[in-house]
């Protein structure tokens, strides 16, 4: 278990940097993931810590130790891939004791190692099968335990769950985080899916172009995002923005109607007001808030809620009604979201204008 | 049911006319392969009176020729020498090819597209002009007349060069890296990892060369002058002097050397047939 600490982080391909002076402290048997849209330079980071990438600028420590310079074996990190990256000409058993392969222990000690994890990762019965007889998730489970046999001061995670389908991805989603728990190993998660970001991280690192946009436990990016990108990348189905004009303490929605602005939040003219689908929902407005009226255009039962896609003034809006509430195509709808549920952004800027 | 099924039994299969048109061809193709085959391998079993006698089965078949010729102490030599050659070069040809190839592949460094159009561009010259460098260089260095100058052309090739180039991009990286996280050097990712990944490839590449190596005749004739050191080919070609050209001795000889390539085949048909499809999908 380590520490890792990324200081001033720069990566360069030519003329073209990618990641621009990053600085992020992770903390000792913390999990944190690093999200973004493609490009945006997470899988670079995380190679440029485990070693596969050189550094073009900055510093980069591991349990307190410069690593800037030291070869991806000598880093004590163990990584999990993408497409797995497990020897298709090696059983489950050769491959899961690979990860030992410098190791000094006895054959006895490297054998009850691999059987250990093995157990851990139900691939006991499986320890003599080729990869090729293996199912996505179990293949999965062999490049962890790879990974784990190692002991290694952190876990590095390469997008490992896009390969596996929806089902399965949840179920590993658990597994993983099941085991950070009863190993306590610093993890660094790479992934663009926002759900597994939310469901996994005890911190997440939200990045843009080659820079950290914001860092925070996954509720405090979900409540307080610090910019329209955040705000639309955290949480499912993406914000509601609402294009607002600023008059006399309030602000004239551009699709009708108006709602109070905090004083914190009236700093520029044209401001967007964001609505979480999950908090707009059909409802008289009884309390202080947001409004929008429009006629529903597709429905999406999910049975847990339902999701309500309404046209009003050419702009889509998303809301939920409870599962069992399935509103008409068609059908003339009003949802509300109360006001401490709003968020309030800087149109020029898309900065958010006031924290919640 | 019944009914229909039988009907359905009893109806000619429609046979497309392309698909006749294929068969002939193959047919054809099949005949002026064979018949050459087969004329050496009657030939073998015939005494010199019959030799131009040109029944496919010969009227008094013997197996004097080959009591003779493997009684013949030079042939048993040609053939360790042919065989001596042939898995040499091979080993040579498997273990630099691979290794060149793989470095093109995989590591980026300056002048690698330079070097990589250097070595493909020797592909476009022929083996004729090649010789007398080739010879220059073995007189120069006292290679004439040995195995080392017998082999040292064919030690790596452009085309298994390229061949394994080709290969190993295929190769995904993250295999290469999971290995050197896991502690392996260069070298050893290279053996262990990449190597096992590209083994269709590599038998292609060892078939071809060994094939290629048994059946060379051009420069071991040239190269060679003691009888001790022929090649199987070069020796055979021996039994054809001014005099007298000894047919069923050469056909014997040949029907022999033939003996490995046909074993080979047979054995790893599988493997030839892949590496010529994937040799030809990948170049």
């Amino acid at each position: 278990m380590a520490t890792v600490e990324i200081d001033r982080l720069v990566k360069r391909y030519g003329q073209t940097t990618v990641v621009h002076g990053i600085d992020l402290s992770i903390q000792d048997g913390e999990f944190v993931v690093l999200v973004g849209p493609s490009g945006c330079g997470k899988s670079t980071t995380l190679r440029m810590i485990a070693g596969l990438e050189e550094i073009s600028g900055g510093e980069i420590r591991i349990d307190g130790r410069v690593v800037n310079d030291l070869q991806p074996r000598d880093r004590n990190i163990a990584m999990v891939f993408q497409n797995y990256a497990i020897y298709p000409h090696m059983s489950v058993a050769d491959n899961i004791a690979f990860g030992l392969y410098r190791s000094k222990l006895s054959k006895s000690e490297k054998r009850q190692r691999v059987e250990q994890a093995a157990e851990t990762l139900g691939l006991s019965q499986l320890l003599d099968r080729r990869p090729s007889a293996l199912s996505g998730g179990q293949r999965q489970r062999v490049a962890i335990g790879r990974a784990m046999v190692r002991d290694p001061a952190a876990f590095l995670f390469d997008e490992p769950l896009s390969n596996l389908d929806a089902q399965l991805r949840t179920q590993m989603r658990i597994e993983i985080k099941r085991l950070h728990h009863r190993l306590g190993t610093t993890s660094v998660f790479v992934t663009h899916d926002q759900v597994e970001a939310m469901t996994m991280a005890d911190r997440i690192v939200v990045m843009r172009d080659g820079r950290i946009l914001q860092v925070g436990t996954p509720l405090e990016l979900y409540e307080n995002p610090v910019d329209i990108f955040t705000a639309r990348f955290i949480g499912s189905p993406t914000m509601n923005l609402l294009p607002a004009s600023l008059k006399n303490g309030g602000a004239d929605l551009t699709l009708g109607g108006s709602v109070q602005v905090p004083p914190a939040a009236a700093t520029s003219a044209d401001i967007l007001v964001g609505a979480r689908p999950q908090d707009l929902v059909p409802s008289s407005p009884g309390v202080p808030g947001l409004t929008v009226s429009g006629t529903v255009a597709v429905v999406e039962t999910l049975g847990s809620e339902t999701l309500v896609h309404i046209e009003s003034a050419g702009q889509t809006i998303i809301g939920s009604a409870p599962g069992r509430q399935i509103p008409q195509i068609g059908e003339h709808l009003t949802l509300h979201a109360p006001a401490e549920r709003l968020y309030y952004f800087d149109k020029a800027t898309e900065k958010a204008l006031a924290a919640r | 049911m019944k009914a229909a099924a039988s009907s359905q039994g009893l109806a000619m299969p429609h046979i497309r006319p392309g698909r006749i048109l294929a068969w002939t061809l193959l047919f054809i193709g099949g005949v002026v392969m064979v018949t050459p085959l087969l004329f050496m391998l009657s030939t073998s079993l015939k005494d010199a009176s019959q030799v131009y006698d040109l029944r496919v089965i010969p009227e008094a078949p013997t197996l004097d020729n080959y009591i003779e010729i493997l009684g013949d102490g030079r042939f048993t030599r040609w053939l360790i020498n042919s065989t001596i050659v042939a898995v040499i070069v091979t080993l040579s040809n498997v273990f630099f090819d691979s290794l060149v190839g793989y470095t093109l592949a995989k590591f980026r460094f300056r002048g690698r597209y330079v070097v990589f159009i250097a070595i493909l561009s020797t592909l476009m010259i022929p083996t004729e002009m090649l010789v007398l460098p080739w010879y220059l260089m073995a007189s120069q260095f006292g290679w004439l007349d040995s195995y080392w100058g017998i082999m040292f052309p064919g030690m790596m090739t452009a085309f298994g060069t390229f061949l394994m180039k080709q290969f190993f991009e295929g190769v995904p990286d993250d295999f290469l890296e999971a290995a050197r996280i896991d502690g392996l050097n260069e070298f050893t990712i290279w053996w262990k990892i990449a190597m096992p990944l590209v083994t269709p490839a590599l038998s292609a590449l060892a078939i071809f060369t060994f094939l290629g190596n048994w059946t060379a005749f051009f420069w071991p004739l040239i190269v060679t002058t003691s009888a001790e050191l022929y090649t199987l080919p070069v020796g055979l070609s021996s039994f054809a002097v001014e005099q007298s050209i000894q047919w069923e001795k050469i056909m014997t000889g040949a029907s022999i050397a033939t003996l490995p390539t046909l074993i080979i085949f047979l054995f790893l048909q599988r493997y030839i047939v892949r590496g010529v499809m994937l040799a030809g999908l990948k170049g």
